[in-house]
């Protein structure tokens, strides 16, 4: 009745991972009961959950993904004070087993639930507004992504609590992520989150490309596109073309471990080296999917904050580009030693130096537009230039390992853990963060508190290079990744400083949190009357802030590149004058919800081989599909009364008392 | 009779005269096309592991001894015809004859649902002689990519199903007209597929 499920599932014996549970599900219940005590789930339901906004849909990704940042977070740490306690042949406080899911996990949700989502926020919240557009291309499609990405966080969550998740690393190599060597319901916990979420993600891919590529307000031709839009494009394009590597590669997974195939076996003809390949097929675009939307957001704030136009545009964008081709001809470099042989290994480790090339074009991009600029120290900045410093470390550590003949002494030491932290650390984190601090005030109507802000800064930074450098130093003198204990006097002040760099980004963390809190808290004094607090140069500081649901009441019209600030240049001859039309808006819809929720219960149900159970959820989605499309009424008009209304709303806020300039915002912030 | 149908459907388009919608559908098939591009990447994976494993017979049954080119090419046959078809369901929705539509759409379900039961034949017939996925790589890797191609024409199928009774019920409207393109770009490329499947799985199997 319930496949492999009972009540031996749940990991009462182990103290740790019960006071996470209990306290998971006290904060739960104590949200529900607040959310409850207020009244406020029909308003969370028609408002949020089941809007199609594109704004609110890229809220909600990115406060998904700073949860799931605490989450990851706490299994860094963890790792972290394991190995500085079983250094010296002690045991530490983790189990091997346990250890071995933590560094998985850690993996697993960092990348696929905390980057992904912080970039697809961004881009979600960004890119209809910086192109004219009212919505996405697809924005029923655009609420459907969203739910089925909560569904691989939600599977990924119960595995806590439910059975194990996967003891594997992140990438769940065969044949031991094979059903002979991983017996457990741990990888099939990560088959199934990433599955499912995967999906969400390629569906957000052909959105973007299509609202990208066919959505843009009148004039903006592609090279008149901000460069935030430019690199969305791009990572867009890498997902449609990547993610269909990742879902093939582990729907053979799945057949190999569920309906006994041998794809990746040992026995009767598997390859499992084709799985090496197929998955870093996938997962170098990742990086780039990942990186790129990120190059983006430091664009526009240097451009902004510089009060400068972005130094070379046009090398920036086929820079751009160039990386988004050449994104597919490294992969095997994540592979040197497994033997493809000199000519093989000579290809791809030239073709991983040559992409280092339009990154450094970057670098001097931003370099030069800071050049003789007026630039403001702010958060975004600060972000912005830590970034500069660190992923410019990052990307030599990473030519050194391109050197075949290096990586072989590198390969699966903390040197290579120290690279890629470095780049995805100094780049994504970074980047979102800047870009969560720059757009916040465009998505709310008011900014995040500065001095909390540079705070986190600070610590993340210092923590960083205090965490990571010793982990290069330690790969140099011989330590291998993923050790759950070690005899080795000689590394523990290395581990020490890596601890405390750890901490001293969990401070960090925490003042990002406080600095949401203070916010929230102090929103009235923090409100952006102007809509353009900064000073911005792109479209999306024309409208409001918050911006109306439909983003714009008259459909901008594009001459030039950075086209606000041209505007603002002409002296906004075209203000609103012009009588307003009805908007074409997409109803909200629950289908999203239902959909997800059914997909929820069939991975759920083959992850414990409940098949009966799994029938229902497949049944379900298919059956809520089919109800969606019987249903014609999903969009309608604003009426010309709505628009005025909210129109003038917008324009009584700017003449609020205590209304500022963007200089002024800046200087007191 | 032709020409009146002409009338009616451009009677249609007057009635809506609304510029959104048409473009709504423009961009619908927009996004189809980039969708199927993914989806071709998907098949080019599955083709890439059949690549590798074809001769992974793990001294299992060769590709020529399991192949039977007849039985594939009448297969190929119905999925072609069924293409055909399809085209022709498309004529009768340019004229705005929906009872054309339903009738070919019905004709092309046919053709497709006679592919789908061969391949489940087929499928049968391997797996009851010991010749199923868990035999060899090989097998594996064939029994993935022609069943995943089997698998998407289901899809197909149900959607057809549901676009005969949303026609019969709706007639051709815009929402209809453009789910009716996009299931035809998904049909034709099941059959770009298919012939690539016939190629390289059963024509290149019989000579190794």
């Amino acid at each position: 009745m319930l496949g492999k499920l009972t009540l031996e599932a749940i990991p009462y014996h182990e103290p740790i991972i019960v006071i996470v549970l209990a306290a998971v599900i006290l904060g739960g219940a104590a949200l529900a009961g607040l959310i409850t005590y207020m009244r406020k789930w029909t308003y969370l339901w028609t408002e949020w959950l089941t809007s199609v906004d594109h704004k609110k849909i890229g809220m909600m990704y990115i406060i998904v993904a700073l949860v799931m940042l605490l989450r990851g977070f706490s299994d860094a740490i963890m790792m972290r004070s394991q190995q500085m306690l079983a250094s010296t042949g002690g045991e530490g406080y983790l189990p091997p087993e346990h250890y071995d899911q933590i560094f998985t996990a850690h993996g697993v949700i960092m990348i696929f639930f905390v980057a992904m989502p912080f970039v697809i926020g961004l881009i979600n919240v960004v890119v209809p507004l910086q192109i004219g557009a009212r919505d996405v291309a697809f924005p029923f499609l655009n609420s459907l992504s969203f739910w089925l990405f909560v569904v691989g966080v939600i599977l990924v969550n119960i595995s806590l609590g439910l059975g194990e998740f996967a003891k594997t690393g992140w990438l769940a190599y065969p044949p031991l992520s094979g059903a002979n060597y991983s017996p457990g319901v741990g990888v099939d916990y990560w088959i199934w989150s990433l599955q499912i979420s995967g999906v969400g993600t390629l569906l957000t891919g052909v959105n973007f490309v299509a609202t990208i590529l066919k959505m843009r307000a009148p004039g903006m031709s592609l090279m008149k596109m901000p460069v935030f839009t430019w690199t969305a494009l791009c990572a867009n394009v890498l997902i449609i073309a990547a993610f269909p590597i990742l879902t093939a590669t582990i729907a053979m997974l799945t057949l190999d471990r569920y309906l006994d195939f041998h794809f990746f076996t040992n026995d009767l003809g598997g390859n499992m080296m084709m799985y090496v390949n197929l998955i870093w097929a996938w997962g170098h675009p990742e990086v780039y999917i990942l990186v790129l939307p990120v190059f983006g957001v430091f664009s526009e704030v240097i451009a902004t904050f510089s009060k400068k136009k972005l130094f070379g545009y046009t090398s920036l964008v086929w820079a751009t580009i160039v990386i988004t081709i050449l994104s597919f001809v490294v992969w095997l470099h994540h592979f040197f030693t497994m033997g493809a042989g000199a000519d093989v290994n000579a290809f791809f480790g030239i073709a991983t130096m040559i992409i280092s090339i339009p990154t450094g074009v970057k670098i001097f991009n931003w370099l030069f537009t800071m050049y003789r600029g007026r630039i403001e120290m702010t958060s975004p900045v600060l972000w912005t230039l830590g970034f500069m410093v660190t992923f410019t470390i990052g990307g030599m550590t990473g030519v050194l390992l391109a050197v075949p003949g290096a990586n072989y002494v590198l390969h699966n030491s903390l040197f290579l853990i120290a690279h890629f932290h470095n780049v995805i650390i100094g780049g994504v984190v970074f980047g979102a963060m800047a870009g969560i601090t720059y757009w916040f005030p465009k998505a709310t109507g008011f900014m995040l508190c500065e001095k909390w802000g540079k705070r986190s800064f600070w610590f993340w930074i210092v923590g960083f290079y205090l965490a990571f450098m010793p982990l290069y130093i330690l790969g140099f003198m011989g330590m291998t990744r993923r050790l759950q204990h070690v005899d080795n006097p000689l590394w523990v002040p290395y581990l020490v400083v890596a601890f405390i760099g750890a901490v001293l980004i969990l401070i960090g963390i925490v003042c990002t949190v406080i600095q949401i809190v203070v916010s929230i808290k102090n929103r009235d004094q923090l409100q952006d009357t102007t809509g353009d607090i900064w000073g911005g140069r792109t479209l999306e500081w024309s409208t409001t802030s918050p911006a109306p649901f439909y983003n714009f009441a008259h459909e901008p019209q594009v001459k030039e590149l950075d086209e606000f600030w041209e505007m603002k240049e002409r002296g906004h001859e075209e203000a609103a004058k012009k009588p307003y039309a009805p908007i074409h808006m997409p109803r909200n819809a629950a289908a999203g919800v239902i959909i997800s929720g059914f997909s929820l219960i069939f991975g759920f149900a083959l992850i414990w081989h409940i098949w009966w159970l799994a029938i229902v959820g497949l049944v379900g989605m298919i059956a809520s599909f089919i109800v969606r499309s019987f249903n014609y009424d999903t969009d309608y008009y604003v009426s010309v009364e709505e628009v005025e209304r909210v129109e003038r709303e917008g324009r009584e806020r700017r003449s609020l008392p205590g209304a500022r300039t963007p200089t002024d915002t800046v200087v007191q912030g | 009779m032709a020409n009146n149908a002409m009338t009616s459907h451009d009677g249609a388009h007057d009635a809506h005269d609304d510029h959104e919608h048409h473009d709504a559908n423009g961009l619908k098939v927009f996004g189809f096309w980039l969708y199927l591009l993914s989806d071709c990447i998907l098949f080019s994976m599955l083709f890439a592991a059949y690549v590798v494993l074809s001769q992974a017979y793990a001294g299992g049954p060769t590709g020529a001894e399991i192949f039977e080119l007849d039985f594939v090419l009448v297969e190929t046959a119905l999925l072609l015809a069924s293409s055909f078809t399809y085209g022709l369901a498309m004529l009768g929705m340019n004229r705005g004859d929906s009872s054309a539509v339903i009738k070919w759409l019905m004709i092309t379900f046919v053709c497709g649902a006679g592919f789908i039961a061969m391949e489940i034949y087929e499928f049968h017939h391997l797996i009851v002689n010991d010749m199923g996925p868990d035999r060899s790589a090989f097998l594996s890797a064939f029994f993935a990519l022609v069943g995943t191609h089997g698998l998407h024409v289901t899809v197909g199928l149900i959607w057809m199903a549901l676009l005969i009774i949303q026609v019969k019920q709706k007639g051709l409207t815009e929402a209809h007209r453009g789910r009716l393109m996009m299931l035809s770009l998904f049909w034709h490329f099941l059959d770009v597929i298919w012939i690539c499947v016939f190629t390289v799985v059963y024509l290149t199997g019989v000579m190794l």
